[in-house]
């Protein structure tokens, strides 16, 4: 920091000054201020710019769909209500607008189909060679396959996806927009 | 070469594409219909089927930056067409364009200048009926261009349809607004022709089993903004089957929407006797609900009720949500009955009087009742083709002409029992009128057909199937002055002059024998223009008497020419003939060719004013 040139030290030498400063910025809390404000601003923000990329850009899909399960569905607002003061009526007709909407969510952005054709209760033989992702197993799991047992749920696949794209221009945290009548 | 005919379906509420490779015509029996992206959402875009027609003009800050654009513009902002257009401009009335379509028909205002969104206050920005249109099919294109780049719909085979019943002027605006969105190569058909086109196309060869010469095909077209009829003749020349397009109906401002919107008010008034307020957002969800809810029971016919609830607008969802029921009684007391009752053939459709400070406004049907427009359709069109010496088919005897078979299209028709109340109705009828009953011409699809059918009118026009003739379903006439002494506060009298016949085809002209107008060079000559759907007599030439008391002639636009003046013509008068042209695009052009001269004017629907 001096106005002439600097000469470079040794490397013990640049070791001691290390280990003096570490010293120094631990015992003494006005040369860490010091320290710091020398250092510049880097040194604050370093810790954000080294994190990684905001889990709402990579998570943008995710709000995306659901934002669009609250604007057709309102299933933000539903499960954020509380619903302990209402009757079952009341939570049945607002669960109709859920229905209907999120189901149409559902109907035009994927093409739903069940992991195993055979309706639930069904035997079902799990042939040796299965996929472990999807068919789960259940019970006494024990030797080997082929496995013979009972579907309790069929699951569901989506085999096509045709969700609607959204513009990256705008910012994926904003589910839902206020209104604001004029 | 053109490798696709691409039909498009502009409507009054939906617009829709659909396509036929030239190549593999045989091929073709899965649907295609051009996936249309556009906004549902800001900043989200989906592809779908229909492109609602509407059209919002946003304010500048209204939005966030990016959230308007398309996959072909990212950047775009200003305009809105498709179903974000339509959901949010039911919130903002003020800056939505709707039916754009019906006031291109509208001869009381100025479709050419920006009055829609009609009454917006000052400060939002305005369109013309024929820049709506034109930005609708702009989106079409661009969403066309940005699938197949390799064939770019400007240099495809493009038919674009109109309802039967558009006039010459509203023709020549929607051939304008093409143009305007950079299609100036199309060819216009009528939407009632091209869904029996595409119920020709359904049929394959089974068509000829089902239809026979000798039977007339009523096509009743409900949509969800407008009615549209029309007949068309099956008949034998020289062992040849031959289909003709007798006649089309008037313009009918009534359509699917309208039973939607009876509906919604019919369980507001319960809900508001049960003390519940609506706001207009919640009334929207109620007509939007209400469809649905209608769709459900026509869909299932076991169901007594099917359930409507309307959320609040606010976050609060459980205890904000309305609930009601659509009963079976009630669809059937305001829709079969409310807009299909059962009438008489001597029926009429009522008119309200209008009264002196009447508003412009779209000419909505007064009488909801589509049997009654029937009726009056099929009695005048009776007593018109009983007058024709050479009327392609035969009405002796008949009250009203005897349709034997219907061809139903448009959404409203997916409900069977209101396709079953318009033949029962039609039947009682016939059986009144000692006529056998008509069948209905089944497998149409509805929806999708009017664009099919183009797209399939494409490919018969290049010779490969059944073609529906018909040409003009109008003659046209121009007004001639009669000159007599001038009195105060009479006007003379004017007399019309018929310049285009009744059904003149396509790619034909006519001349306008001995007739001699007078152009005054530099200075604008304007005509009165008038049209009939009933005359079918008239030959070019023929001088009606009385243009404004003849019940049958409708006035429309003026027509106007000016001759450019040189340095020393101005002022002079120039006598011409008048010259009459259906062209290929399907529009009526007429000229005045310079007598003795080779100078040839184009006269000019003036779509401004209407005295």
């Amino acid at each position: 920091m001096g106005n002439t040139p600097p000469s470079n030290l040794p490397f013990l030498a640049r070791v001691g000054v290390a280990l003096r400063c570490f010293w120094l910025a631990l015992t003494r809390p006005e040369f860490a201020r010091q320290a710091r404000a020398w250092l510049g601003a880097g040194v604050a923000a370093a810790p954000a710019t080294s994190a990684a990329v905001p889990p709402e850009t990579t998570q943008a899909p995710a709000l995306h769909l659901l934002g669009l399960l609250q604007r057709e569905g309102r299933l933000i607002d539903f499960l954020q209500e509380d619903i302990a003061g209402f009757d079952d009526a009341e939570v049945g007709v607002a669960a109709r607008v859920v229905h209907a909407g999120c189901r149409r969510v559902l109907t035009e952005g994927l093409t739903l189909e069940p992991a195993l054709r055979e309706p639930d209760g069904t035997a079902v033989t799990v042939p040796a060679g299965f996929d472990a992702q999807r068919i789960r197993l259940t019970g006494n799991v024990a030797g080997s396959p082929p496995f013979r047992g009972v579907l309790r749920h069929h699951g569901w696949v989506a085999t096509a996806v045709q969700l609607p794209t959204r513009s990256p221009a705008l910012d994926p945290r904003v589910l839902a927009p206020a209104e604001v009548e004029l | 070469m053109p490798r696709y005919s691409i039909g498009i379906d502009l409507g009054t509420t939906n617009c829709a594409v659909s396509y036929f490779d030239l190549g593999e015509a045989d091929g073709r029996r899965e649907q295609t219909m051009l996936a249309i992206p556009q906004l549902t959402a800001v900043g989200t875009v989906e592809a779908r089927p229909l492109l609602p027609s509407f059209l919002y003009l946003p304010n500048e800050q209204e939005f966030p930056a990016g959230g308007l654009g398309l996959p072909w513009d990212s950047q775009r902002s200003g305009t809105v067409v498709g179903e974000f257009a339509r959901t949010h401009g039911s919130q903002v009335p003020m800056r939505l364009v709707a039916s754009a379509k019906s006031w291109l028909c509208h001869s009381g205002v100025d479709r050419s200048s920006a009055i829609l969104p009609w009454q917006a206050p000052a400060d939002v920005r305005r369109v013309s009926p024929l820049e709506a249109s034109a930005r609708y099919l702009t989106h079409l294109r661009e969403a066309w261009d940005h699938q197949f780049p390799d064939a770019p719909l400007a240099t495809q085979d493009v038919v674009l349809t109109v309802p039967a019943s558009f006039d010459a002027a509203a023709r020549d605006l929607t051939r304008r607004a093409a143009e305007q969105a950079g299609l100036p190569q199309l060819t216009l058909l009528e939407e009632p022709q091209a869904a029996f086109y595409a119920w020709c196309e359904a049929m394959g060869a089974g068509f000829r089993k089902q239809v026979r010469p000798g039977d007339v095909v009523l096509v009743v077209d409900v949509g969800g903004g407008t009615c549209d009829f029309s007949l068309i003749a099956v008949t034998d020349r020289a062992g040849e089957v031959e289909l003709t397009r007798v006649a089309v109906g008037d313009h009918i401002l009534l359509g699917g929407d309208n039973m939607d919107l009876a509906l919604a008010h019919a369980v507001h008034a319960r809900l508001t006797a049960a003390g519940k307020k609506l706001d207009a957002w919640q009334f929207n969800a109620l007509t939007f609900a209400c469809r649905q809810a209608k769709e459900r029971l026509y869909e299932d016919p076991k169901l007594t009720r099917a359930p409507l609830v309307v959320p609040g607008r606010g976050s609060a969802l459980v205890g904000g949500t309305l609930k009601a029921d659509l009963e079976r009684s009630e669809l059937e007391q305001l829709l079969t009955e409310g807009f299909f009752p059962r009438t008489t053939a001597t029926d009429r459709p009522q008119t309200a009087r209008r009264t002196g400070l009447a508003q412009i406004a779209l000419p909505y049907a007064q009488d909801p009742a589509v049997t009654r427009h029937l009726a009056g359709f099929l009695t005048r069109q009776a007593r018109a083709l009983a007058e024709a010496h050479e009327a392609p088919l035969d009405v002796r005897g008949q009250a009203f002409v005897h349709p034997t078979a219907v061809l139903f299209n448009g959404g409203v028709f997916r409900a069977s029992p209101l396709k079953q109340r318009v033949l029962e109705v039609l039947n009682d009828w016939l059986a009144a009128d000692g006529a056998q009953p008509a069948k209905e011409l089944g497998g149409a699809e509805l929806d999708l057909a009017v664009a099919r059918g183009a797209a399939y009118y494409g490919w018969v026009r290049q010779g490969h199937g059944l073609r529906i003739r018909g040409g003009t379903a109008r003659a046209y006439y121009v007004g001639v002055e009669t000159p007599m002494p001038a009195v105060p506060g009479v006007s003379p009298p004017v007399k019309a002059l018929c310049v285009a016949p009744f059904g003149m085809e396509e790619g034909t002209q006519a001349d306008v024998p001995p007739q001699e107008f007078g152009l005054v060079v530099g200075e604008p000559t304007r005509f009165r223009f008038f049209a009939s759907s009933l005359r079918r007599e008239d030959r070019v030439g023929t001088l009606l008497e009385s243009a404004t008391d003849a019940d049958d002639l409708e006035e429309l636009a003026p027509l106007e020419t000016t001759l450019p003046a040189t340095a020393n013509n101005a002022g002079e008068l120039v006598p011409v003939n008048l010259q009459a042209a259906v062209t290929e695009v399907g529009t009526l052009e007429l000229r005045c060719l310079e007598q003795g001269g080779a100078g040839q004017w184009k006269l000019e629907l003036n779509v401004r004013m209407k005295d």
